[in-house]
């Protein structure tokens, strides 16, 4: 690591050169002027800090008593339930946490692109207001995550889906509308410059010459977060806001454990779908 | 198109080219969308209704002013801490997880290896630890966090149990495949002279990969704080807990300060990552 490097080595003027390099002594474990130690010491400090000032109950958690009822517990989960009427539940749910994400990844893209109009500056005559007040928004939409969103949003959409899809495309458009604005401000300028010197409108300009360059970019972005909100769309639920995540909180509220774990596999299988789909598309890509 | 008036609007030879496919792709991506519509109940117009407008209308109301009592804020900045303290204990004890399930996963510090296939018995005991990090990684910590609340009951120790699990899983994982890539040949080296393993990983594994190693846990800690919200609001003890008990009291001016408290603290967890990478190099 770099401890070694940043510390200036102030020892005396360098000896003649000799056959077999004179032994040193290694430098001191802790030196005022390493940037390292002081770094390492304040995360040792912090972790201490944490430990010391949590209320963790680790007695309680790791007396037999406690680790006995959690074998009882875990033990409940077994056997699944896996009757056709369930089954077709939980198929029912998954179809739903597909549904949310994609349609919250989509709106999310639509509104990302038009507020990533604004956020990027196209040339350099265009003002800087409007790029710093869109940016402004969009980071403020980006660093609320979705659950939150989802437990603000149910006063107004209600439980359900509904919520959970709206929640899915507030985060998204914050994350997707700064990615897209930084693609379009790295757009090669050359195209859009020259329909702008013939007095092309600005819209035009965008459809024809920035889009274009910049659009398999934008969809790869765009394609990334739907795979992430396939994962956060299963969770989301946990607040009411529909999908895997609403049956998994029912169930486990009512301590139906059989059904929770068939609730759980669905997730996993789903996030392994997932997984293993992007995974090979980026190989199909790449290649 | 881009003429002026007088010639007559769309002659053929000056209609927009792409504009047909434009048109056909946006109406096929909404028949094929029209199921997802239908399952996610997306009735936008619903929340024009006057009595979704209402409560809406008074709980944004609500929020002007952010609530600033003395004692309120003493207990923002409590559980604001104890949210970051949640995040570093779990990622703490996530390490504690992952470096060992590295050492024993990594297969260029296999001896067996070094001529030609890896034992049957060390290949089998990779393979196990591997798939246990990926599952414990692909278990939402949110998930993690419900059963432990269950188990251990409301609290901080199910949160830092959560993330401890679920980033375990992932730092192991991780760490693996940035252990295995680049060069080998200073590992294989020392292993091939009779190094130990410990050694061979000490003295050529980690000098070439501590920088990328120390980076990924710094973006993973700034993530752990993010999480560490969230799992407040299944009773994991935080910010999150506590934004959850306002907001089901329509306490706006409550919600309103914790919010803005949340959107600082996160932009200065990525302010700060973002710092110490930038310092690692």
């Amino acid at each position: 690591m770099s401890a070694v490097d940043a510390r200036p080595d102030r020892a005396t003027p360098r000896p003649p050169a000799a056959a077999n390099p004179p032994y040193r002594l290694p430098p001191r474990l802790f030196d005022a002027r390493c940037k390292a130690c002081w770094m390492a010491a304040g995360f040792i400090a912090l972790v201490v800090a944490s430990f010391w000032s949590l209320d963790l109950r680790w007695r309680d958690f790791l007396s037999a008593e406690a680790l006995s009822a959690m074998g009882r517990f875990f033990g409940e989960f077994f056997p699944p339930d896996t009757s056709p009427d369930f089954l077709r539940k939980v198929a029912i749910g998954s179809a739903e946490t597909l549904a949310m994400s994609a349609l919250g990844t989509l709106l999310a893209a639509a509104c990302g692109l038009a507020l990533a109009l604004p956020a990027s500056r196209e040339h350099a005559g265009a003002g800087r207001v409007p790029r710093a007040s869109a940016r402004l928004l969009l980071n403020a939409l980006r660093s609320i995550p979705e659950l939150v969103w989802a437990a603000l949003l149910l006063i107004s959409a209600g439980l359900g889906p509904f919520a959970g899809t709206l929640a899915l495309a507030f985060h998204t458009t914050g994350v997707l509308g700064r990615l897209f604005a930084d693609a379009l401000e790295n757009a090669p300028p050359g195209p859009a410059a020259a329909l702008r010197v013939q007095g092309v409108p600005a819209g035009r300009v965008l459809l024809h010459a920035t889009l274009p360059q910049v659009l398999p970019q934008l969809l790869s972005y765009t394609l990334y977060r739907w795979e992430n909100n396939i994962r956060a769309a299963a969770v989301l639920g946990v607040v009411g806001a529909g999908g895997l995540g609403q049956l998994l909180s029912f169930h486990m509220g009512l301590f139906q454990m059989g059904k929770t774990c068939t609730i759980l596999g669905a997730m996993l299988l789903l996030v392994a779908l997932v997984d293993a789909l992007s995974y090979a598309s980026r190989r199909l890509m790449t290649r | 198109m881009t003429r002026a008036a007088p010639a007559p609007a769309l002659q053929p030879r000056l209609r927009d080219p792409a504009w047909s496919g434009r048109v056909f792709w946006f109406c096929a991506a909404l028949a094929l969308l029209w199921p997802a519509l239908v399952a996610t109940e997306f009735r936008p117009w619903t929340l024009w209704h006057a009595d979704n407008l209402k409560p809406t209308r008074d709980f944004l109301a609500s929020f002007l002013p952010p609530a600033v009592g003395a004692e309120f804020l003493a207990m923002v900045a409590r559980e604001t801490w104890r949210t970051v303290a949640i995040a570093t204990a779990g990622i703490t004890l996530a390490l504690v997880i992952a470096v060992p399930a590295t050492l024993l996963s990594t297969r260029v510090l296999s001896v067996s290896a070094l001529s030609g296939r890896m034992a049957r018995l060390p290949f089998a005991l990779r393979q196990a630890l591997r798939w246990t990090l990926i599952v414990l990684r692909s278990v939402p910590e949110l998930v993690w966090a419900l059963v432990f609340v269950r188990v251990v009951g409301l609290g901080p120790t199910a949160g830092v149990l959560a993330i401890a699990l679920t980033y375990g899983g992932m730092l192991g994982k991780v760490y693996g495949e940035i252990l295995e890539s680049g060069d080998d040949h200073p590992c294989t080296t020392l292993l091939r002279h009779g190094g130990g393993r410990l050694q061979a990983f000490f003295y050529a594994l980690l000098p070439t990969h501590a920088t990328e190693l120390t980076s990924y846990t710094i973006y993973r800690w700034e993530c752990a704080i993010r999480s560490s919200v969230v799992l407040g609001f299944v009773g994991a003890g935080g910010l999150g807990q506590q934004l959850d008990n306002s907001m089901k009291m329509f306490a706006g001016g409550e919600v309103a300060t914790m919010l803005l408290v949340f959107v600082v603290l996160v932009a200065l967890a990525d302010a700060a990552s973002a710092m110490l990478r930038r310092l690692l190099g």
